[in-house]
């Protein structure tokens, strides 16, 4: 149990992935001037990492590595360099997927998380968590944990920013740093304060 | 060369910068920059697979249906990316190993789907290809410039040769630990926004 709660610690806080790793940056920089968005945007992360990360850690043991096809009868093939590609065709369809059924049966939900789930296809969080995955070549339970803790972490840090960007929305920088620069040396401190955490 | 085509293979270095003005592609152009090395082959990697998506889907882009196009360029980009991925691991270990999962990375990368999708859908292909390798262009020079410091003050380097001495070495430069963190680069990279914005006031934001 201790074992699951470190990686969750560490995904959530010191690995965080905007914050240290820089993924998922433009989503996270154009999606935070209002903290409403951006607890929607964290939300819609959390629930896909949830689902995708442990999805493709499936996938990679049960059909994408050396050997792993051994269940059907073939021993010999290694189909890893395939993985890139069939992992964001994974992650396309369930965005899909995610879409259709909460636009069926949770329409409230459907109305707060419905636009930005199309958004997360190409944004490189989601796709780098499962990458994260592969390469620490985690199990299938300690990907669970990850994907929790990878995509809480995203939401934590997409709201912080937003509530920073609220109140800087009074504040008066220099014509050329207004909007992009500002909210750049914002996200700078908030890593700055994160990495606090990892005993820096 | 016409004006147009040398248009389309210089205007993203400055005025349409795709990292300073559209805030494309950030991710990797931030955790890749604390050394030349690394920066540079991942400049090599995007602005080959930016060129040569645009050119492929340029070529297709009568034969895609509307429906699943999102779909079919992710698969061209994907396929590209596999490419230069093995090719990375087959014959530059070490830098494969450094960059882990940024290659992988690319095929989010903004700067990739933006161009398909925004100029090669509506666009002959040499066109398409030329617009592809500016964009590559003004991504590689952000991430060169953000290197450039963070290497250069931050280890006493530049590609791994050292040009400051460390005091570690009996030298007289004290590195500043600071710029090898990730953080730095949210800075230097906003300081680049400003000088950018500052000497083309068109692309500051409205307050």
């Amino acid at each position: 149990m201790a074992h699951y709660f470190d990686i969750i610690f560490r995904s959530l806080f010191i690995e965080n992935l905007p914050l240290s790793f820089f993924l998922g940056m433009c989503t996270f920089l154009a999606i935070s001037k209002k903290v409403k968005s951006a607890v929607g945007l964290g939300a819609a992360v959390l629930v896909l990492m949830l689902i995708t990360v442990p999805i493709n850690n499936l996938l990679l043991n049960k059909v994408l590595k050396a050997g792993a096809l051994a269940w059907a009868g073939q021993p010999n093939i290694d189909l890893t360099f395939l993985g890139l590609l069939t992992y964001i065709g994974i992650i396309a369809a369930i965005v899909q997927i995610l879409e259709m059924v909460l636009d069926r049966f949770i329409p409230a939900l459907y109305n707060t998380l419905g636009i930005f789930l199309p958004l997360l296809t190409v944004n490189c969080a989601i796709l780098g968590g499962t990458l994260f995955m592969v390469e620490r070549d985690l199990a299938f339970g300690e990907s669970v944990a990850y994907g929790f803790g990878a995509g809480g972490g995203f939401f934590l840090a997409v709201v912080l920013l937003a509530g920073i960007r609220e109140k800087l929305e009074y504040a008066d920088p220099p014509a050329g740093l207004h909007g992009l620069g500002v909210t750049f040396i914002s996200a700078g401190l908030i890593a700055l304060a994160f990495m606090g955490l990892a005993g820096f | 060369m016409d004006d147009r085509k040398r248009d389309l293979l210089l205007r993203s270095i400055i005025e349409r910068n795709p990292i300073a003005l559209l805030v494309l592609g950030i991710c990797s152009a931030l955790a890749v920059t604390s050394q030349m090395t690394t920066a540079f082959v991942m400049f090599i990697c995007v602005t080959l697979v930016v060129a040569f998506s645009s050119l492929t889907i340029s070529i297709v882009r009568y034969q895609i249906p509307n429906s699943v196009r999102i779909g079919i360029q992710i698969t061209v980009i994907a396929t590209l990316v596999i490419l230069v991925d093995q090719f990375l691991k087959a014959f530059y270990f070490d830098l494969s190993k450094q960059l882990s999962i940024y290659v992988g990375l690319i095929i989010t990368n903004c700067i990739v789907m933006g161009r398909a999708e925004g100029f090669a859908m509506s666009n002959p292909p040499v066109n398409s290809f030329l617009d592809g390798i500016g964009n590559g262009l003004g991504y590689g020079f952000v991430l060169m410039f953000v290197a450039f410091i963070r290497e250069l003050f931050g280890s006493g380097s530049l590609f791994g040769w050292e040009i400051f001495q460390l005091t570690t070495n009996g030298g007289w430069y004290e590195r500043n630990g600071f710029l090898l963190l990730p953080v730095s680069a949210f800075f230097l990279i906003a300081i680049l926004i400003w000088f950018l914005r500052t000497i083309d006031p068109v692309q500051q934001e409205k307050a």
